[in-house]
């Protein structure tokens, strides 16, 4: 067989296109891939072909209607690699907190005529519906990222990702701690690293765009919150926001508005 | 014999290090700390900078008193010039033939001289030192760091809310590893030469030799930082802490902590001592290689621990025992000393405000307040 350049696709589902951009943001890295790969599928991009079969298909957004519901095993058919790309492809991004409300009801208040309208009552990641080989996390992720990954799989190694707390991240790069000597809430002790501290890194606490480290303890990290200062609806929805749909988030978040409730 | 270096020659010191060719590094107010960067002007010091620090809370305070030095250390002093946060090792490339060349990549910059390292700082590298220029085993990066250094110490003459570096009997006075000590007393620096490079430098600083007033000064403000320290670490932060620590693996206290801890690291990362590192490989798009970088690590991390595919230390519990127990205990097997200096960052800069030394007291039943103090500062 002829040797061929790895054939690459990208593939939205329901998200704001943030993602992808990580692609274009890379420059000139993207002018030297495109030497070494085939992008046959990349709207924001140009080429369109979304039935192509391809060696690595990255995918953004979640799964929010029952068309992608069968579009996404489509794309596992056709894909040696499924990599997911953002909240929304790894936790169900922000669009998840309808899975706190009465789908029909915010239809029917919000459309003329919901019934024209095909949606599901969940958002949910792409792993909850096929397998995933690799996922990388962020809202947006960042084109390093992107980058990293696509390169592994070209030398043949196995992509890597730290999920290890932001904090760690912060001080290798000599951020001032903004919970330590601001008393700013920060979501870095509890969330993943990857995005290089941006927010520390510009004196604002972590809003967790990048999801549950490994190893959360969550509950004391509420606690130390609410020795802060916030109330526990404030804290909530710290966890319930980007990542609300990420299961460690998800937990903490609810445990905090039943407390809220019974108070 | 003892010098003194007026405030007004601040700047020529300065200037005779740059015309040996060092970059200064000094402390200076960034983001509500007192960080190292860049020092191109007496200016630019604290002047006149207290701070406030207690488990988990750091401020400062402007006060009307112009001193340069009357703060305990912020989160960071000589660790990350020496043993940096990230530090490219070697890059890999395939040749024409495709075989594989690893070229070493050594620093390459001016060397550092660094104005204000603490006592307890010092004590820390030369830890640092017996763990990364260890006998054969090397690491030649942070060897050229360390052979490219000048160091210009502070002796403290204020303690922040938790350094203990009395109990580890580390401070507040640098006893080694200096080419200067300063003892900042009124109007300058009583000056003391800790090696040949300082020595020349006193000299073509013209500096005119300390009066009786001025060391006896020193000393007295030396006494006073000693004196403001209201914690401790238990039993002297001896061996037999060690001891204790290990014959008590079991204790409750352990699993008590653990769900405080945030096992996010950042204790470890402050921490001047821990020399914990992981290696990374980063494919570059251009050409055909990578590049393998040293990045620090923590015990809290899952990847210290990962070993055959399997996270061995995978609760907290298991991560705060396996640094403390390393720090304070089997660090005396490996290193012949314990592996706290008493510059209290880890309590200060721990999110959740854990302090280490109430921790072992509960363990070692022995208190980590000092009592008899008169109050300082940051007591109220
Ligand atoms: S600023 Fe946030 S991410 Fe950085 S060390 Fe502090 S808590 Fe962690
Ligand atoms: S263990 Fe804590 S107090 Fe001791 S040297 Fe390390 S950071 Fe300083
Ligand atoms: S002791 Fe504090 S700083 Fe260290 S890992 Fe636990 S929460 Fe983080």
């Amino acid at each position: 067989m002829e040797s061929r350049k790895p054939r690459i696709a990208i593939h939205k589902f329901t998200s704001c296109d943030g993602c992808q951009l990580a692609f274009l943001h890379l420059g000139e890295d993207l002018l030297e891939l495109s030497e070494k790969v085939d992008i046959v599928h990349f709207v924001e991009m140009g080429p369109i072909n979304p039935l192509a079969k391809v060696d690595v298909a990255y995918i953004e957004g979640s799964i929010s209607t029952p068309d992608e519901k069968e579009r996404i095993q489509h794309i596992r058919a056709n894909s040696r690699y499924v990599i997911t790309i953002g909240a929304c492809a790894t936790s169900g991004g922000i669009q998840a907190l309808r899975n706190f409300a009465n789908t029909k009801e915010w239809m029917k208040a919000i459309y003329a005529t919901p019934d024209t309208i095909a949606t599901l009552e969940t958002s949910t990641a792409i792993s909850a519906h096929i397998k995933v080989d690799f996922e990388i996390y962020g809202c947006p992720v960042n084109s390093q990222q992107i980058l990293a990954s696509l390169l592994s799989l070209l030398h043949q190694t196995t992509p890597t990702a730290s999920r290890d707390k932001v904090c760690l991240e912060c001080k290798r790069l000599g951020y001032a701690c903004v919970m330590v000597t601001k008393g700013e809430p920060c979501m870095g002790p509890v969330t993943q690293t990857g995005c290089g501290a941006l927010c520390p890194s510009l004196g604002r606490g972590c809003y967790a765009c990048y999801g549950p480290a490994e190893n959360t303890n969550t509950t004391s990290f509420a606690k130390w919150l609410s020795s802060l200062g916030l109330s526990d609806e404030e804290i909530a929805r710290r966890f319930l926001f980007i990542q609300n749909n990420a299961p460690a988030f998800k937990e903490e978040g609810i445990k905090l508005k039943g407390k809220n409730k019974h108070d | 014999m003892l010098y003194f270096l007026a405030y007004e020659q601040i700047n020529d010191l300065l200037n005779a290090l740059r015309t040996l060719g060092y970059t200064c590094m000094g402390p200076q107010v960034q983001d509500g700390t007192i960080v190292f960067d860049e020092l191109n002007h007496a200016a630019q010091l604290p002047w006149g900078v207290h701070d406030m620090q207690k488990p988990g809370y750091y401020r400062l305070q402007q006060s009307e008193k112009k001193e340069a030095f009357a703060w305990a250390n912020g989160p960071q002093a000589i660790k990350p010039l020496l043993f940096k946060p990230k530090e490219s090792l070697w890059r890999v490339q395939k040749n024409d033939d495709g075989k594989l060349i690893f070229k070493e990549i050594m620093p390459d910059h001016k060397p550092v001289a660094l104005i204000g390292a603490r006592s307890c700082d010092l004590a820390a590298m030369a830890i640092q030192d017996k763990t990364l220029l260890k006998d054969k085993f090397i690491d030649k990066q942070y060897q050229w760091h360390r052979e490219h250094l000048f160091v210009i110490a502070v002796n403290c003459s204020y303690s922040g809310g938790n350094c203990f570096c009395v109990s580890t009997q580390t401070g507040p006075k640098a006893t080694s590893g200096y080419d200067l000590a300063l003892t900042e007393v009124d109007k300058g620096f009583v000056v003391d030469i800790g090696s040949d490079k300082g020595r020349n430098l006193i000299t073509t600083l013209k500096c005119i030799p300390a009066t009786e007033t001025n060391s006896r000064q020193a000393d007295t403000r030396t006494a006073q930082a000693a004196s403001m320290q209201t914690k401790r670490m238990p039993k002297n932060n001896s061996r037999e802490l060690r001891n204790i620590l290990m014959n008590h693996l079991d204790h409750p206290r352990w699993h008590e902590v653990a769900e405080r801890c945030l096992s996010c690291g950042n204790c470890t990362a402050v921490c001047p001592t821990c020399f914990c590192h992981h290696q990374t490989e980063t494919p570059v798009a251009q050409g055909d290689g990578s590049v393998h970088a040293r990045e620090w690590d923590s015990c809290f991390t899952q990847g210290h621990s990962y070993i055959h595919g399997q996270v061995v230390r995978d609760t907290t519990e298991k991560r705060y025992k396996q640094w403390l127990t390393h720090k304070l205990g089997t660090w005396w097997d490996q290193f012949d000393t314990s592996g706290c200096v008493g510059c209290g960052r880890c309590v200060t800069w721990c999110p959740v405000g854990i302090d280490l030394t109430e921790e072992m007291a509960a363990i070692a039943g022995e208190s980590n307040v000092v009592t008899d103090k008169k109050k300082g500062p940051h007591d109220d």
